[in-house]
């Protein structure tokens, strides 16, 4: 058996994993960021919270702002429960009013242009801490200036928050890339089935069953299968050619080689050297009669084999009637028979194989020399898309019994006459089928014509 | 206006003296302990510890609120004098000394099964529970005149009964931590706070230092009533004439707080204490000592609901703030007077 590469179905599922882990890598980063960037916008906003609480608690008392810190302030920043708080409240030239000596404010010019909360990052006893400063601007009889509210908190909760978002970005999103999983998994089987179906189908064949096989599958399985079935017609046909070939050669040949073995055994005892000499005579006569009929059987099987098989290309008729003509068969067969040859200037292409269209040439030439009357003439014509190969005679065609059965594998008993049998035409046929062409026999004015006629393809570039 | 009494010798005491130390056990590990629990009261429970554990010897330091605190922090900016366990009922103070990084983390599946207000960035630990309660004289007081609540305590001060005119006492807030600690949390708590001020000023309240002079005074008659004590002084004083209520509006508990400080020279010895104290056996101890409150149906009508834990939690940092807690003496001033005498 042969080593299969990769199966498709690894290949799918490996693409869907590496698609679903780089999708899994890029959602926790995002996810990681997104809870980062949550957590940092919750806490400040808790910061912020606080430090207004704070702030609004400041009043003006004999002349100094006194914070009444608020415990409400305390219990938002106690929504991150673990984390140490840092404040303090400044006066004008950064002067400590209340809370702890180590925070300090943002720096002045941060702050100055809107007094808006400015948020940074800082330390808390070596630990890393957010903070916030928010500026109130006090313009009473008794006291006028800026007092500043600074709080800050250690990153505990930030962090735990953050590691929280992910953890369930996360979560979900394995689950989701599992369901996925599975559903691409299901997907993949339920696309892959009807090769299976095909494979098993294959697998349970007949070897000699050639018929077509379903090709009711999904569009790119039916390329498959389609190919697979015109392989198969092929295969089919030639089988069937052969065939052919193997039972018209046993009934072909088995007469006339009878007839040879008995007029060379009655030769053998002929013993008046005069009739011996005659029989001899009678018996070579046989034997080129059989040479012929070989050589036709053969080149019918040719032809067969090569409609099927050879590749199509352009041909121009005119280098085929050429070729016939220059084979200078005729001087054998019939010498001294006129010939003449037809041709235009102008090329008349076809798509075919070159040797079958000779082949099939020379049967219809050889035909009209043998069987009809000089002159033969051999040429090509284009009428629109149809470009004809012909071959004409002079005289008047076989009678219409003979013509109803021509083309026939045996259109005639050959042995009978122990002449060349009448594969010629039949021959043509199959070439003119094989192309997608027509075999006509048409009586015309000075004449017989046989034409062979097929689809003109335009002068190739 | 009333004057606040200040009338002990310790008062005269420097902040900075320990008031008394003793020693247990033998062992070769040393233990510095200090406590501002009455070492007559925490003591048995040290004793078992060292019973338990009889490679430590544990040094018994007793502080003032103030002192105690003011040691620590020093220790912790200086690295002088550090000592390897503190326990303080000024839990304010504690939690500013954890709020400024100067406690080390230690956690234990024993730590694991505190209530979270009893336990705080697992370096502080809440190890006690006893209340704030209300004191009586049983033989001066009527049992009508008895407050269940803080308003009827209201009301009683607002009868101007001749009575009572300079027969309560509470603490003065600046004198001792724990008084103004319970004065702050009473202040968060609720809004009598405020009425309770104007009684006290009302009836010439006395405002003293200590809790053994209030409790003394409650027994020997020349106080009434006595407001915010802790209960677990009481029940360790045998005396019958002292009736105790526990405010069925409210009535705030107090856990003890246990540090370890980050500079602490034994912190393993410091952890095995710690252990001891929230285990079975030590919990057993601090029963015994009534340092461990629990509730019994029978005894007091407290409905749960009414229980507030001063929890460990940054908010007591409100506090410690200079400016709020001097906003707050000087309401408290106004209602007391200055203090006639040096106050620690």
């Amino acid at each position: 058996m042969a080593r299969a590469t990769r199966s498709l179905t690894s290949r799918v599922v490996v693409g869907v994993l590496s698609l679903l882990l780089v999708g899994g890598v890029i959602v926790a980063i995002a996810s990681f960021a997104y809870g980062q960037q949550a957590a940092k916008q919750a806490y400040d906003r808790l910061l912020l919270g606080a430090a207004s609480d704070i702030a609004e608690s400041i009043t003006i008392l004999n002349g100094t702002p006194m914070a009444d810190l608020p415990v409400s302030a305390f219990q938002l920043l106690a929504q991150a429960p673990d984390d140490r708080i840092g404040y303090a409240v400044r006066g004008p030239d950064e002067q400590l009013l209340t809370g702890h000596a180590a925070v300090t404010s943002a720096p002045e010019p941060q702050r100055r242009p809107s007094n808006q909360p400015v948020f940074f990052d800082a330390t808390l006893q070596n630990e890393a801490a957010r903070f916030v400063t928010i500026t109130r601007i006090f313009a009473e009889r008794e006291f006028s200036g800026t007092v500043s509210v600074t709080v800050g908190q250690t990153m505990l909760a930030r962090n735990a928050m953050a590691l929280g978002l992910t953890r369930d970005a996360l979560i979900a999103s394995i689950l989701a890339g599992l369901a996925l999983m599975v559903l691409a998994i299901v997907v993949i089987r339920n696309a892959m089935a009807p090769l299976d179906r095909i494979a098993s189908e294959l697998l349970d064949r007949d070897p000699y069953d050639l018929t077509p096989m379903d090709n009711n599958v999904p569009a790119e399985a039916a390329v498959m299968v389609d190919a697979m079935n015109r392989f198969m017609r092929r295969l089919d046909r030639q089988i069937g050619s052969m065939r052919n070939l193997i039972s018209d050669t046993a009934h072909q040949l088995r007469t006339p080689v009878a007839a040879i073995r008995t007029q060379a055994e009655l030769a053998s005892e002929e013993t008046v050297p005069e009739a011996q000499r005659l029989m001899v005579g009678r018996l070579a006569r046989r034997s080129r009669s059989l040479g012929e009929l070989l050589d036709q059987m053969l080149s019918r099987a040719l032809v067969i084999h090569r409609t099927d098989s050879a590749p199509r290309r352009p041909i121009d008729l005119r280098d085929v009637a050429l070729e016939v003509v220059e084979a200078r068969d005729h001087e054998l067969l019939s010498p001294g028979a006129e010939v003449e040859l037809v041709i235009g200037p102008d090329p008349i292409f076809v798509m075919a194989d070159e040797i079958s269209l000779t082949e099939a040439a020379k049967n219809m030439f050889n035909n009209a020399l043998r069987h009809g009357t000089p002159p033969v003439r051999i040429g090509v014509s284009r009428t629109g898309t149809r470009a004809s190969l012909w071959v004409q005679d002079a005289g008047p065609g076989p009678t219409p019994e003979v013509l109803s059965r021509m083309g026939q594998r045996f259109e005639r008993n050959a042995a009978s006459k122990g002449q060349s049998a009448g594969l010629g035409l039949s021959i043509v046929r199959a070439v003119a089928e094989a192309f997608e062409g027509d075999l006509t026999m048409t009586p015309t004015d000075d004449g017989f014509r046989v034409s062979l006629t097929l689809t003109a393809h335009e002068v190739p570039e | 206006m009333i004057r606040a009494a200040a009338l002990l010798l310790a008062l005269a005491v420097p902040a900075t003296a320990q008031e008394a130390v003793a020693t247990y056990g033998t062992g070769p590990t040393a233990l510095m302990f200090r406590s501002t629990t009455d070492i007559a009261v925490l003591g048995p429970t040290i004793q078992a510890f060292t019973e338990a554990n009889p490679d430590i010897t544990v040094t018994y330091e007793q502080w003032g609120s103030n002192a105690l605190y003011k040691l620590t922090l020093d220790g912790c900016q200086t690295g002088d004098n550090p000592a390897d366990a503190v326990l303080s009922s000024g839990v304010h103070q504690m939690v500013e000394l954890v709020n400024i990084a100067c406690a080390r983390p230690y956690r234990s599946s024993l730590t694991e099964t505190l209530s979270s207000e009893r336990i705080w960035r697992n370096e502080l630990w809440g190890i006690t529970r006893e209340p704030a309660v209300m004191l009586y004289n049983t033989d001066l007081v009527p049992p009508e005149e008895v407050p269940r609540t803080r308003f009827q305590l209201l009301d009683l001060m607002r009868q101007q009964n001749p009575r009572y005119q300079n027969r309560i006492a509470t603490y003065d807030i600046e004198a001792s931590g724990l008084g103004y600690l319970l004065a702050f949390s009473d202040s968060i708590e609720a809004s009598t706070f405020g009425g309770l001020l104007e009684g006290f000023s009302r009836t010439d309240a006395i405002a003293t230092c200590c809790s053994a002079e209030i409790i003394k005074g409650v027994a020997e008659g020349r106080y009434l009533l006595a407001y915010n004590v802790l209960g677990s002084y009481v029940s360790t004083q045998t005396n019958d004439k002292i009736g105790v209520i526990l405010p069925e509006d409210y009535t705030l508990f107090l856990s003890r707080a246990f540090m370890i400080p980050k500079n602490a020279p034994n912190p393993i010895a410091a952890s095995r204490l710690l252990d001891f104290l929230l285990s079975d056996a030590g919990k057993a101890q601090l029963f015994m000592s009534g340092l461990e409150w629990q509730r019994d149906e029978d005894e007091s009508g407290l409905p749960a609901s009414s229980e507030r834990s001063i929890r460990l939690e940054p908010m007591l940092l409100v506090a410690r703030d200079q400016q709020r807690r001097s906003l707050f003496i000087t309401q408290w001033r106004l209602t007391f007077g200055a203090p006639r005498f040096l106050t620690p």
